[in-house]
C-alpha cells in the first residue's frame, strides 16, 4: 500500500508541488517562446514529456554503468538522441506543428528540466519511479505551458486553440501574443503562485547546487545563480 | 557593395530587431541568473559571443562538408551539442594556459555556456536560414552582441530594482520578468527600422 502511495506521490510531485515551470523555474526559454498559441504550447509540452520519459528511463537503467565523471556528456548525448527521434516523429505525423515549433524542437536538448531531472532524480532512482517522475514532470510542464498559452491566446488573439471567441473580438490585447507579453504573463503567474502558496513552495535555493544543471561542471564557489530565485 | 549591405542588415537585425534574448527567448537562464551586477553581465556576454563565433566556425563546415555529404543531416542535433561542449572545454583549457588574467574574468562563465540554448540555437538557425559561411559568422557576431547588449542594459535596470521595496509576491523572479518585459517592449520599437535604413 505504502508503495502505491509513494509512486502516486512521485507522479503528482511534478504536477503541483514541484511544478518544473512555475515552482522550480526550469525551462524558461520554451515556456516563453512557444506559448503564443495553445496548440503550439501543448505540442511542445507533449514532445518534452516524451523525451523526458524516455531519457529518465534510459538514464535510470544505465545509472550503474555511466561513470561519475562522464555523466553530463552521457546524459546530453542520450537526450539529444531522443530529441532527434521525437523531432522526426513530429515531422512525419504532425508537420504543421513541426513548422510552428521550428528550432525550439531541437532546443529540447538543452532544456534544463530534462537534464535537471536526469541529474536530480533518474540517476539516483529505480526505473519505475524514474518513469513516473518523467511523466509527472512532463504533465506539469504541459499544464503550465497550456495555462500560459490560454491566457495569452484568449486575451491576445481572442481565440482558443485556433477557434475564435466571438464576444472578445473587439477587445484583443495584441501585446500579449508578442514577446514582451510572454514575459509579463510569466512574471504575473509566478507572482500568483507565490501569493497562493505564501512562499511555502520549495524554493530553488533549497535544492542548492543539486537543482542546478550546471552544478556538475561548475567550479564557482558562491555562484550568482545559486541563490537567485526568490 | 551589395554584399556588405546584406551583411550589415544581418548584423543589425540580430542585435536589435531579432534580439535573441528579448525577442526569440533564447538564453533566458543566464539572462535572468547572471545579470545582477554589471561586471558579471559583461563577462557572461563576452564569453557567449566568443563561444557563438567559435561554434559557428566549426559547426557550419561540419554541416555542409560532413553531415550533408554523407547524408547524415538527422544527426545535426547530437553532433552540434557535442561540438559545443567540447569547444567550451578546450577554450577553457586554452584560456587557463595562455591568459590567466582573461581566464579569471571569463573562465567562471564558460561551464555555464555548454547548456546555453542561445549557442545551440544560433548554430542551428544559421543552417535553417541557409546562410553562407560569412553570413553565418556575421549573424553569430550579431546575436552575441545582442545578448551582451541585453545583459548590460538589464543589469543596470536590476540594480535600480534592488533599491526599491517590491510587494512580497513579486520579489525575486516576478519583478525581474516584468522588468524584462518592458525592455523587450522597448526593443519592439526597432522592428522594421533596419530594412528602412538600407532601403
Amino acid at each position: 500500500m505504502s508503495d502505491k502511495k509513494a509512486s502516486l506521490a512521485t507522479l503528482t510531485n511534478g504536477i503541483l508541488k514541484e511544478n518544473p515551470t512555475l515552482v522550480l523555474i526550469l525551462g524558461t526559454c520554451p515556456t516563453l517562446a512557444t506559448t503564443q498559441t495553445v496548440i503550439g504550447a501543448v505540442g511542445m509540452g507533449i514532445a518534452a514529456l516524451l523525451v523526458l520519459l524516455c531519457s529518465n528511463v534510459f538514464i535510470s537503467l544505465l545509472r550503474r554503468v555511466i561513470p561519475e565523471s562522464m555523466r553530463i556528456p552521457s546524459y546530453i548525448v542520450i537526450i539529444a538522441g531522443f530529441v532527434t527521434v521525437v523531432k522526426m516523429l513530429v515531422q512525419a505525423y504532425v508537420p504543421s506543428l513541426y513548422e510552428s515549433l521550428g528550432v525550439y524542437l531541437d532546443l529540447i536538448t538543452v532544456n534544463c528540466i530534462i537534464l535537471g531531472r536526469a541529474e536530480m532524480f533518474a540517476s539516483k532512482n529505480p526505473v519505475v519511479s524514474a518513469a513516473l517522475d518523467g511523466i509527472g514532470m512532463g504533465i506539469g510542464f504541459t499544464l503550465a505551458l497550456g495555462a500560459m498559452a490560454t491566457i495569452r491566446e484568449v486575451f491576445g488573439a481572442a481565440s482558443f486553440a485556433g477557434i475564435a471567441i466571438p464576444f472578445l473580438q473587439n477587445y484583443k490585447i495584441a501585446f500579449l501574443t508578442k514577446a514582451p507579453g510572454g514575459l509579463l504573463v510569466y512574471g504575473l503567474l509566478i507572482a500568483l503562485v507565490y501569493a497562493v502558496t505564501h512562499g511555502r513552495a520549495p524554493l530553488k535555493k533549497s535544492f542548492s547546487c543539486e537543482g542546478c544543471v550546471h552544478a556538475a561542471n561548475c567550479h564557482v564557489k558562491s555562484c550568482e545563480t545559486k541563490g537567485e530565485v526568490q | 557593395m551589395e554584399e556588405i549591405k546584406t551583411l550589415l542588415v544581418i548584423l543589425l537585425s540580430c542585435v536589435f530587431v531579432d534580439n535573441y534574448v528579448l525577442c526569440r527567448f533564447l538564453g533566458i537562464c543566464p539572462f535572468l541568473g547572471v545579470s545582477k551586477k554589471l561586471n558579471q553581465a559583461t563577462g557572461m556576454g563576452v564569453s557567449v559571443t566568443l563561444v557563438m563565433l567559435l561554434a559557428t566556425a566549426v559547426t557550419w563546415p561540419i554541416q555542409y562538408f560532413v553531415l550533408n555529404t554523407l547524408g547524415l543531416g538527422y544527426l545535426q542535433n547530437i553532433v552540434f551539442i557535442l561540438v559545443i561542449a567540447t569547444l567550451v572545454q578546450i577554450l577553457e583549457m586554452f584560456l587557463k594556459r595562455l591568459s590567466p588574467a582573461l581566464y579569471e574574468g571569463l573562465g567562471v562563465y564558460l561551464p555555464l555556456i555548454t547548456t546555453n540554448c542561445a549557442v545551440l540555437g544560433v548554430t542551428i538557425n544559421n543552417i535553417l536560414d541557409g546562410y553562407g559561411f560569412l553570413e553565418s559568422m556575421v549573424s553569430s557576431l550579431g546575436c552575441g552582441l545582442g545578448f551582451l547588449l541585453a545583459m548590460v542594459l538589464f543589469s543596470g535596470l536590476r540594480s535600480r530594482i534592488n533599491e526599491r521595496i517590491v510587494p512580497a509576491p513579486f520579489r525575486g523572479l516576478g519583478v525581474t520578468l516584468i522588468a524584462a518585459s518592458f525592455i523587450s517592449l522597448a526593443f519592439m520599437g526597432f522592428a522594421g527600422i533596419v530594412e528602412k535604413i538600407f532601403a
